[in-house]
């Protein structure tokens, strides 16, 4: 450490030290629990008091709301489904302890991977997978089995991050990443069609069975997928406006309601850690697609219903404005941001099979944000250019 | 002013320690050094011993590559030491200061009648060549050049910075005869980008023979390379002249007293500054010589010449640099604050963001010290930096065209308008904590040897 430069022999973890190999590890915890005395060397003596752990902290406080009532939704449905009688933290206990091993497993095997690079390339830890790891099992059907889980986690991480150097490198959103594993691997698992086989959106007690096999479908299902679908096949299964906005149906955990993933917007476009530009632009997106199949006639599902159904709510907050995976420029955001809208309804109108159009939609976008960043940029310099000829 | 220009974007940085508009002493520097490092495209060549006697104004270097350039001793002395780092660079000229202050004449002349070879004459013989800041790149002016235009940004907005209408509000004459002189040296005019903010009270709106632009926004507004990039943008073959307010009085005062005199009103400042107030000295000065505005006994202090975005640490006995007309003193933070990061409510701590709550006393200065706030990272946030540049250009890409050293992408995305200090305020509110300015440094230099 720099400041120690006087002290004859490096201490316990510092490089040279007796458990130097470990220093990395050790600085992470050690600026995890305090703020690192470095001082600024070259260049603004003063800094401004955010940093890259205080960014990645207030995403995390956003997604709070969302999770907690995940949570508490999945004992809701447990409740309704199998017909007990609990209360409110009944309810809640009982997603609590859904969830958690869901936490425990994605922190575990996503730390202990960031952790292992770090300190193979002898650098400081990156804070990006405080994050990452927050949004995955927010993503995923609760009774995803766990080695599933550290499987699609770990291939998150290394294929995802740590290839490419880690976060701020990354291209694709690793949470997605995680989640496309998981459906492209196990389709079985995460094809929402709720059979017998494969309750997935359902968290069931050991021994318990769904009577209808139905019930586990989403509400996604009803208004895209059967051969029935349709506004009145969601609202025959009892799936109006309001209660797809409260967020008390099926559904991932952290998707389904539009009230807590706006708290967290609210937080993420205040704190100016998210773009509005990318969430407002995504909005009209799936706003103008789900009109243009209105008209067309391809869905009767009135075009606002397509912002509360499924994963594109969460999607549009939490995964579109990752700021290293999204468009870098102002005017790319608007670009970027209407795209995924638009994209992600254009897939629920016109693949059946498999409605939920979000992650695919942001991965895709994911891969064209540099494109275009550079049509943007390039564009400007352009501008620029034939304005110095004139002048 | 009907074209005011108004930047919305940028930030003054609420930092404690503005100087009070006094001034507290006036001294002749005991020791004064030359620093050849202060000049970017200055390659020195002594022209004094250790021992030689020289006046104000005498020749002390010289630049190799245009021997008409001179570098000249603003106090009247002795050389006392030549001071030489690694690979013996020359550091510093130090010149111990005589009882009596004596002048090379340069002789008192009216500017009105002087041609642009009379000008630019009298202007090197003084030693005030070097002042003169070319862009793109900000080097020496090449005097075999006739610049587009010739600018002069007539306030300051960087962190505490001496007021330029207290500080130089006397000298009005004296930048009268500068702009004269140097609209001799170009055909686009001397443009003078002034304080909307102060249209009514300062002097600088009575210039005539140059063209005034008037701005008004939060700092940059007052660097002279924002202003630049809204008068007329410096595109690829352009060559501009830029020169600070202080050294255009000093340029108009060797016209007009026929002498070399480089007395400036320096505001110390900073949060660790005692009583903070101005002091009226000369340039190259030691900084043991305002010791009575800090005190080292109560922890490390940083002493920067300069203002605390883009000053040079010289530390408690450095010597200040040429163009600086302030000293801003800090603390240097080494405390660990526990948690500091995750904390919700952290007073002491400024952000431009509003990830920590200083969003809600807009008012307050804060006693802010040098503490990095975090650790570097990789660049993750790619929409703060614009917010506190005021120009047409794609900060991150820029510096990202830097780090690559891709020379094509550089001049694409603007090298040839920014300085290090107009991408000051990006560095400063980087969440990743980046060396920004140190970056666009390594551009420029590379940009000078690729294209030399």
């Amino acid at each position: 450490m720099a400041d120690n430069n006087n002290t004859p022999k490096p201490g316990l973890f510092e490089r040279g030290g007796k458990l130097g190999w470990l220093n990395s590890t050790y600085e992470a915890f050690d600026t995890f629990l305090r703020v690192p005395a470095t001082v600024t060397g070259r260049g603004s003596h003063v800094r401004d008091g955010v940093d890259v752990k205080r960014v990645m902290i207030i995403a995390v406080l956003a997604v709070i709301p969302a999770a907690l009532f995940g949570m508490w939704n999945i004992g809701h449905m447990h409740n309704l489904t199998m017909g007990t009688d609990w209360n409110l933290w009944q309810q809640f206990w009982f997603g609590f302890l859904k969830v958690l091993p869901l936490y425990l497993v994605s922190y575990i095997v996503g730390l202990a991977i960031e952790f292992t690079g770090a300190q193979i390339k002898n650098e400081e830890l990156n804070e990006g997978y405080l994050m990452t790891g927050m949004l995955i099992p927010l993503i995923v059907p609760v009774d995803t089995p766990l080695w599933m889980l550290a499987l699609a986690v770990a291939f998150a991480v290394i294929f995802g991050k740590e290839i490419f150097g880690g976060s701020g490198y990354n291209f694709l959103n690793p949470a997605l990443l995680a989640r496309a594993f998981l459906f492209f691997s196990y389709p079985a698992k995460l094809s929402g069609t709720g059979t017998l086989d494969a309750p997935n959106w359902l968290a069931l007690k050991h021994g318990e069975t769904l009577a209808d096999a139905a019930s586990g479908a989403t509400p996604l299902t009803y208004a895209f997928q059967n051969s029935d679908a349709g506004i009145s096949a969601l609202n025959g299964a009892g799936y109006d406006f309001w209660n797809l906005f409260a967020g008390t149906v099926p559904g991932s955990v952290g998707e389904t309601s539009t009230i807590a993933i706006l708290i967290g917007a609210f937080i993420l476009i205040w704190t100016g850690v998210g773009s509005w530009k990318t969430m407002l632009s995504s909005v009209i997106g799936a706003l103008c697609i789900g009109w243009l199949g209105n008209i067309a006639g391809i869905t009767d599902i009135p075009a606002y219903y397509q912002l509360v159904l499924g994963g594109f709510a969460f999607g549009t907050v939490f995964m579109a404005t990752d700021p290293v995976t999204s468009a870098q420029t102002e005017t790319g955001k608007w670009i970027y941001g209407f795209l995924i809208g638009a994209l992600c309804v254009t897939i629920r109108l016109f693949n059946p099979g498999y409605a939920e159009g979000m992650m695919l939609a942001i991965l895709l976008m994911n891969t064209f944000a540099p494109l275009i960043d550079y049509c943007v940029t390039s564009s400007a310099v352009n501008k620029r250019a034939k304005k110095a000829k004139i002048a | 002013m009907s074209n005011n220009i108004e930047l919305s974007r940028g930030l003054d940085v609420p930092v404690k320690g503005a100087a009070d508009l006094k001034v507290r002493k006036t001294f002749i520097p005991d020791v004064v050094a030359v620093k050849p490092t202060d000049f970017k495209g200055f390659t020195p060549r002594l022209l004094v011993k250790e021992g030689d006697k020289v006046m104000a104004g005498s020749p002390v270097m010289a630049d190799k590559a245009h021997t008409g350039i001179l570098l000249t001793s603003p106090v009247s002395g002795t050389v006392q030491a030549i001071v030489r780092g690694e690979k013996r660079k020359l550091l510093a000229v130090l010149v111990k200061s005589d009882e009596e202050q004596k002048w090379v004449n340069f002789g008192v002349k009216n500017v009105e009648g002087l041609s642009a070879e009379q000008v630019r004459q009298t202007i090197m013989d003084s030693g005030l060549w070097p002042s003169i800041v070319q862009r793109p790149y900000g080097i020496i002016a090449d005097p075999d050049l006739k610049p587009k235009a010739i600018y002069v940004s007539a306030f300051n907005t960087a962190p505490l910075a001496a007021d330029n209408d207290f500080a130089l509000g006397e000298d009005l004459s004296a930048i009268q005869a500068g702009v004269t002189a140097l609209a001799k040296l170009t055909d686009g005019g001397v443009h003078v980008g002034i304080n909307a903010a102060t249209e009514s009270s300062s002097p600088f709106h009575k210039l005539e023979g140059a063209v005034l632009h008037s701005f008004s926004g939060k700092h940059p507004a007052g660097n002279v390379g924002i202003q630049i990039s809204h008068i007329s943008p410096i595109m690829k073959g352009d060559t501009v002249w830029t020169v600070s307010l202080l050294m255009l009085a000093a340029i108009g005062k060797v016209f007009t007293t026929g002498k070399l005199n480089l007395m400036r009103k320096v505001a110390i400042t900073g949060p660790a500054a005692k009583d903070p107030a101005y002091v009226e000295t000369l340039p190259g000065f030691n900084m043991k010589e305002v010791s009575e505005f800090f005190d080292t006994d109560k922890g490390e202090l940083r002493i920067v010449s300069g203002d605390i975005l883009s000053g040079e640490n010289v530390g408690p006995e450095g010597y200040g640099g040429f163009f600086a007309n302030q000293v801003s003193i800090l603390r240097e933070g080494r405390e660990r604050e526990i948690l500091g990061w995750a904390k919700p409510f952290r007073p002491g701590v400024f952000s431009s963001s509003r990830t920590f709550f200083s969003w809600l006393c807009p008012k307050k200065k804060y006693d802010m010290d040098t503490n990095l706030h975090g650790g570097q990272r990789a660049f993750v946030v790619s929409d703060v930096y614009s917010k506190v540049l005021p120009m047409d250009i794609y900060p991150i890409y820029l510096i990202k065209a830097c780090l690559a050293g891709d020379i094509d992408k550089m001049e694409q995305f603007g090298i040839y308008e920014v300085l290090p200090w107009d991408l000051a305020l990006c560095e400063y509110v980087d969440p990743s904590k980046n060396d920004i300015q140190d970056i666009i440094s390594k551009g420029i230099d590379l940009m000078l040897k690729e294209m030399a």
